[in-house]
């Protein structure tokens, strides 16, 4: 049956928000450590009466009651207010590719064009337009900030979807490069979809809503438990083809997108990092565990496309100087000494007459685009 | 008998002329005071009655007035003492009158009859050749001070008997010394030859003193940051004579300059963070020089700048803007000048090790840092400078630059700013508003497109092109180049603030 675009059902809708409703004792459930009721993705997977009895206590009864109440119309005309459109599983706007899920959200919330979730994540996985998410740490290194932009926008520049959280560090990174390329991204958020969370990648949800789309499990307006996160990681996980794992320290949110991803199926990728870092302890781990290395964004799209369909991704990382020809001498010089490792203006100049030359020279790389200043005041070489 | 003697009363930096008027009458023996003293000047009356008696003289047992005339300005501070007591022997006889009719006197007494220094010789000796009198007496330890202004002779004396025997023509005053500069008396200098590494802050620090550019040091603690920050002065130019005399009388005034003669080092003024608004700017009642202005012409180092509470910086806006703060309490606004560099520092987040991993700041830890950071302050700074751990190596290397070298370039640039900005408000490139900047800075054909990338990219924003091209300008003179070219603007851009931490405003 054929359903008005932006329309979900009722008992899809009704659905959400009694998840909404329950969050909080959710959310309680989870923190005493109750059994078998803190378990997120079994507690999800329950249906309506169950999901209540497991978790409302002695609320049941009235919540029960607000839940029949609940008028579906009031819901869409609350959605459609702040320019959210909605997609019910039954809808054919449903990405199929949630169906992997036991747990599959009953609603998508979607912010932005919702022809672009056709495009961006349509069908099911193989037939659809293929995806990929990149996630890892808020707290990146600035390395891993510039492999996240590069991975975003070498994938995207594929045409092939980057999938991400919008999360400080590696997932707003990935973003930002998908939207520097021009290339199709997509947002998962813990929270409605109406807002940027958090608010300092509100340039990021803004570019994202104009051109692409930002979606939701949870209707708008809803502040979103701990409990979100990892809920929001199992949808990022179905989207897409294959999970990349940037930057992810010993017990990071990014390792649990990828155990759902493992649990689904999926490829799962890592970005190797030294065995020292304690910031790349989880993606190490990953990638003993049989994780794919992810070098570049060539070796993603080798993955998800096959050999031979890498698209314009470059494998040239090793040699930034490479891909600057015709520099001036001085310029390769600070360039192979900050991608070296010394990236700082204090490593690069010994007496106060070079300060003034590497300031100079590591901003004239900084405006090629060959440099990213990092705000401690670090140099990379940008991706 | 009617006894008068000229004094001063001090409003903020401003001498004003006094009159100690001292009647002595039959009657029961009584000493009162009048004419809007405050606590000091009240408890002089003990203080004259006993200094009179130990120095062997008389204190008269009728009764005493003292009027401190004119009777609507208010009056603070125990350099009244002097003054009353002269009064008081004058009216009784025991010093003869005609003298004081030219003298001003200034000075606190101590009870066994010996003079006391007090704060604000230098601006009552201002006061007294202002108002065409000959000589001003003051306590020794002030002469050098008051000996600074042409135009008055400045008589020193030990005790108050020596003070009524110069009166009476019995004894010789003690004449001021050739008056010898502050700087013998201060600890050894301080050096850029010091340093050890740093280069680059090195080079930063040189921009800054050339252009009068605000700067903000960023590092994790223990780095450096102070002790660069403190030999910002030794590479700024020296002070001019009317400018050091402006200094001098702040310091006197505030009671911080304790060895007499003219401070020709430049100020450092480092006040902790817990320093409350008006300390800072200054205030009370009688209004007094905050920080701000006991750092003008020198610098002003705030140190954990996200530490100091925002509505203490907010006070920081006016000084910064104007060059000068108004204190208004009561009916009486005082004027305090407060042009001083501002150079402040900061951890890069809370705990101080951000961007690496050892920090441990949450997110809204590091908001709240950023937010503390930004406002109306960033938007006076024009250089950002990132100090980071030298390299072991440069740690055994001698400094290759000695402050001397440096200041000499400074000098050169600040003499090429002062040609081309005579006329404008500023004084340096620092001071440059948009419109002087608009009419002053000529960038070459090629010079404008960096700042249109570093635009475009986000790297910079609106703000912070103003402050860009000052920097570039600065960069420029120190090049000696009347053109702004490319180079200096790309350099200048390599200075630029954090266009995230702005957007946090």
């Amino acid at each position: 049956m054929r359903r008005a675009r932006g329309r979900a059902c009722g008992a899809c809708l009704r659905r959400t928000w009694l998840i909404a409703r329950l969050a909080g004792h959710l959310e309680l459930a989870r923190r005493d450590g109750r059994g078998s009721v803190g378990r997120l993705r079994e507690v999800l997977a329950l249906g309506d009466e169950q999901l209540l009895a497991t978790l409302a206590g002695p609320a049941e009864r009235a919540i029960a009651a607000e839940h029949r109440a609940v008028d579906a119309d009031e819901l869409r005309r609350a959605a459609a207010a702040v320019g959210v459109a909605l997609v019910c599983r039954h809808d054919e706007n449903y990405p199929a590719r949630l169906a992997d899920l036991d747990d599959a959200p009953a609603v998508l919330h979607v912010a932005g064009d919702l022809a672009a979730l056709d495009r961006l994540v349509g069908g099911p996985l193989g037939a659809g337009p293929p995806a990929v998410a990149v996630v890892g740490t808020r707290r990146a290194s600035p390395e891993a900030l510039e492999i996240a932009r590069a991975l975003g926008r070498d994938i995207a520049a594929a045409g092939v979807t980057v999938v991400s959280g919008m999360a400080l560090g590696v997932d707003s990174a990935a973003h930002a490069g998908a939207l520097e390329a021009g290339g199709p991204t997509l947002a998962v958020l813990g929270g409605g979809a109406e807002r940027a969370t958090p608010s300092r990648c509100r340039d990021v949800y803004r570019a994202l809503v104009e051109r692409h789309a930002v979606v939701s499990e949870l209707p708008p307006a809803f502040r979103p438990h701990r409990w979100c996160f990892p809920a929001r990681n199992r949808i990022i996980a179905a989207l897409s083809a294959m999970t990349v794992v940037v930057e992810a320290a010993d017990r990071s949110g990014s390792l649990i997108t990828a155990e759902f991803a493992a649990d689904l199926g999926r490829d799962i990728g890592a970005v190797p990092g030294s065995p020292l870092a304690w910031g790349s302890v989880g993606t190490n781990g990953l990638l003993r565990d049989g994780a794919l290395v992810v070098r570049d964004a060539a070796d993603v799209l080798d993955a998800v496309l096959g050999p031979g369909h890498r698209g314009n991704a470059r494998r040239d990382g090793a040699a930034p100087t490479r891909r600057f020809a015709g520099l001036e001498p001085r310029l390769v010089t600070l360039l192979e000494a900050v991608g070296s490792g010394r990236d700082t203006v204090a490593a690069l100049c010994a007496v106060p007459a070079d300060a003034n030359d590497v300031v100079l020279g590591l901003t004239e790389l900084e405006l090629l685009g060959a440099l990213r200043r990092s705000p401690g005041g670090r140099y990379v070489v940008a991706g | 008998m009617l006894a008068r003697v000229t004094t001063v009363a001090l409003e903020g930096l401003e001498p004003r002329r006094v009159t100690v008027e001292v009647d002595l009458r039959s009657g029961l023996p009584n000493f009162t005071v009048v004419g809007l003293a405050d606590r000091a000047v009240r408890e002089a009356r003990e203080r004259v009655h006993a200094a009179i008696l130990n120095a062997g003289l008389e204190f008269p047992a009728r009764r005493l007035t003292v009027n401190l005339a004119p009777a609507s300005l208010r009056k603070a501070g125990p350099h009244f003492d002097l003054p009353i007591a002269l009064g008081i022997l004058a009216a009784s006889g025991q010093v003869p009158p005609a003298p004081l009719e030219h003298v001003a006197v200034f000075g606190e007494l101590s009870l066994g009859g010996e003079l006391r220094p007090c704060r604000g010789a230098l601006a009552a000796a201002e006061g007294a050749a202002r108002w065409g009198l000959r000589q001003l007496l003051v306590p020794v330890e002030r002469l050098e001070e008051a000996a600074l202004v042409d135009g008055v002779e400045v008589l020193g004396a030990l005790t108050l008997g020596d003070a009524a025997a110069v009166l009476r023509g019995e004894a010789e005053a003690v004449a001021p010394t050739r008056a010898r500069s502050a700087r013998a008396d201060e600890p050894a200098v301080l050096d850029l030859a010091d340093v050890r590494g740093h280069a680059d802050v090195l080079a930063a620090l040189t921009i800054a003193a050339a252009g009068g550019h605000n700067l903000l040091l960023s590092g994790p603690p223990g780095i450096g940051k102070t002790m660069l920050a403190r030999r910002l002065p030794t590479i700024l130019p020296p002070l001019h004579r009317d400018e050091a005399l402006e200094v001098t009388r702040i310091h006197s005034i505030a009671g911080l300059h304790t060895t007499g003669g003219l401070v020709e080092r430049r100020p450092f003024r480092a006040p902790h963070h817990t320093i409350s608004a008006s300390g800072l700017v200054g205030g009370g009642a009688p209004p007094l020089p905050g920080e701000a202005s006991l750092a003008h012409h020198g610098v002003l180092f705030l140190d954990e700048l996200s530490e100091y509470p925002r509505t203490t910086l907010e006070a920081l806006r006016q000084p910064l803007e104007d060059g000068r703060v108004g204190i208004v309490r009561g009916q009486r606004t005082a004027i305090f000048p407060t042009r001083f560099m501002l150079v402040a520092a900061t951890n890069p987040c809370p705990c101080g090790h951000a961007p690496t991993r050892r920090c441990r700041c949450t997110e809204a830890d590091l908001a709240r840092h950023r937010r503390r950071l930004s406002g109306p302050l960033l938007d006076r700074i024009d250089l950002l400078i990132h100090v980071q751990r030298p390299a072991a190596a440069d740690l055994a290397r001698a400094s290759p630059s000695t402050s001397e070298r440096e200041r000499h370039r400074v000098l050169e640039a600040r003499a090429r700013q002062e040609a081309r900005l005579a006329g404008t408000a500023a004084r340096t490139n620092g001071q440059m508003d948009a419109r002087v900047l608009r009419e002053t800075v000529v960038l070459a054909p090629d010079a404008e497109r960096p700042l249109r990338e570093a635009y475009e990219r986000g790297q910079l924003s609106a703000r912070g092109r103003d402050r860009t091209l000052r920097v570039a300008r600065t960069i420029a003179d120190l090049a000696g180049s009347e053109r702004v070219r490319r180079a200096h603007v790309v350099a200048a851009l390599g200075y630029r603030q954090d266009a995230d931490v702005e957007q946090a405003a």
